[in-house]
């Protein structure tokens, strides 16, 4: 069977669950083979938009696809009017994704920065044994907080302390989880270096989810490389392509 | 069954639709979208004697219309490209042509040396990329420099070259007219415009190498208007690319005097868009009564008063 198709869904709903924060279902096969962590193209109708977007799946079902994304420029800003019954063109699935067999009896620690919290639920959800999640936002607006909640030990940490500890994932991280023995990590570049430094000198693996401008999404166009410490080996050199050999990196592997 | 083969310097190509180097790989990645048996030809991403790494990320861009790459040639080096790339396009019953850059004449030479006897129909040499510092594009935007490269590289080759032009100069048949007097047997272009993006919230270049080449269908206009300069002024057939996103565009080209098209960031809109492209010239064909496609390949005329 292909992995990776092109295909026309439909969407199903979509809600702003923060601010220029959009959590939207379609309807797609593609749901029956998403596994926690990949990602999918999304490509925008408008013609002056050349390239397709990649987004993180959130949750997957049989028949279904759920995306948490920010409007982050016209194409997300394009996506964010959809309403339920419009047609949607999306590639995928794409990407590894996180082992979650890695976990197995270990106590696993999800930790997820602003629009890196998304795949925490699908992630959480395909996880087996102990978890915690620790969830940083920038204010109160804790979208998904509900759901993670049910699927484990749940923290937030605000950047202005208006929810949970002040400060930002690691500081939760130190708090809440010091016993931790392997770490699932979404979000922004800062945090990601900040977990493979803790990781480091626990000694602890950490599995870290990495992000880059791309074009095709399939491994072709080498836009979307992240530096590797070992020769990868596909492009004989020490860059690995994030979109096919990623997202998802032990954090030994890569120089960030 | 309308006619749609062409030959250039003697090599036959199924229709006239190819990818463009650099925006489909060596055919791989893309053939889980594309039949690539029903190609004119697949044109490889550049290779060069060894690997490179290529520029710092953020190496694309997205504009009106268009993008920006800035990639710097990352390739697995000649040895790689001759055990994995190449046996797997061998599988196809379509045309290869390898797409050849270096930083040295010398470079150059030796991947062609070493491409020698090997699967490629065709070399595409490119002295036009944009994005890397030494060599590439210092061959390509001085006529005399292009006529030294064009002939060392014809004396080494066993199979037809191409060279790729950059749009990046004051008279581009300038350089079509040095690289076919120096043997050339072919040429491509356009090759993407210099471009620059501006993020404004965080006033940094867009991309980490500050410039990146345009591609898309904003150049498609400048890119028509050189293949029929450049058709006016040399005999030896032209490739003819720029913004090709479906039939109507590559018949403009064709129109316009190009043997071929190449279909290049258009395969990121639409993954299919090569086979698209092609059923798009053939429905033109068929609705305008066209039997062979050398009918239109140059027919573009003055308009009457």
């Amino acid at each position: 069977m292909k992995q990776k198709k092109k295909v026309t869904g439909r969407v199903i709903s979509q809600n702003e669950i923060a601010p220029d924060i959009f959590d939207m279902w379609i309807e797609t096969g593609l749901g029956a083979q998403a596994r926690p962590g990949q990602f999918v193209m999304v490509y925008p109708k408008a013609e002056s938009t050349l390239l397709p977007r990649p987004i993180s799946i959130c949750e997957a079902e049989q028949t279904r696809l759920r995306m948490v994304y920010r409007v982050a420029g016209k194409g997300t800003r394009e996506f964010s009017a959809y309403q339920a019954g419009e047609e949607i063109a999306v590639m995928g699935t794409l990407g590894n994704g996180f082992p979650v067999e890695e976990a197995v009896g270990r106590h696993a620690v999800l930790l997820g920065g602003g629009i890196g919290i998304p795949p925490l639920v699908q992630l959480a959800k395909a996880l087996p044994g102990e978890k915690t999640i620790l969830a940083g936002y920038r204010d109160d607006r804790l979208f998904l907080k509900e759901e993670l909640a049910k699927l484990g030990d749940f923290h937030a940490a605000t950047e202005d302390g208006s929810v949970g500890i002040r400060g930002n994932v690691l500081d939760a991280l130190r708090a809440y989880a010091p016993d931790g023995e392997i770490l699932y990590a979404c979000g922004p570049m800062p945090m990601l270096r900040a977990v493979k430094a803790y990781a480091q000198e626990k000694g602890i693996p950490a599995y870290l989810s990495l992000e880059e401008r791309m074009a095709c999404g399939i491994g072709a166009c080498l836009g979307c490389v992240c530096r590797t410490v070992r020769r990868d080996g596909h492009s004989h050199v020490n860059n690995a392509r994030i979109c096919t050999e990623g997202p998802v990196f032990e954090a030994g592997e890569v120089d960030i | 069954m309308k006619k749609t083969e062409v030959s250039i310097a003697g090599v036959t190509f199924k229709n006239p639709v190819m990818t463009a180097s650099g925006t489909f790989g060596s055919g791989m990645e893309y053939s889980e979208f594309v039949d690539l048996n029903t190609l004119g030809a697949v044109v490889t991403k550049g290779v060069a004697s060894t690997p490179w790494p290529g520029n710092p990320t953020p190496r694309i861009a997205e504009v009106y219309g268009g993008m920006l790459n800035a990639i710097g040639l990352q390739n697995p080096g000649i040895d790689v490209f001759l055990q994995r790339d190449l046996p797997f396009l061998a599988q196809y019953d379509t045309r290869v042509i390898v797409n050849v850059c270096g930083k040295s004449v010398e470079e150059y030479v030796t991947v062609v040396e070493r491409l020698a006897g090997s699967r490629a129909d065709m070399l595409e040499i490119n002295v036009s990329c944009p994005n890397v510092k030494e060599g590439a594009i210092a061959f390509g935007q001085n006529a005399d420099s292009l006529y030294d490269i064009t002939s060392r590289i014809k004396k080494k080759a066993t199979v037809p070259i191409i060279m790729k032009l950059s749009p990046n100069v004051t008279d581009i048949t300038e350089m079509a007219r040095a690289a076919e007097a120096a043997g050339a047997d072919a040429i491509s272009l356009i090759n993407t415009l210099t471009g620059m993006k501006i993020d404004i919230h965080k006033r940094t270049f867009a991309l980490a190498n500050k410039t990146g080449g345009l591609s898309g269908p904003a150049i498609r206009p400048v890119a028509v208007r050189m293949v029929y300069q450049c058709a006016q002024t040399v005999k030896i057939p032209i490739i003819g690319m720029g913004g090709i996103t479906c039939g109507e565009d590559a018949l403009e080209f064709l129109m316009a005097g190009a043997t071929a098209v190449s279909v290049g960031a258009a395969s990121f809109t639409n993954p299919s868009a090569v086979t698209e492209v092609i059923r798009g010239i053939e429905d033109y064909m068929e609705q305008n009564g066209v039997e062979d496609i050398h009918e239109i390949i140059g027919c573009v005329q003055s308009r009457e008063r």
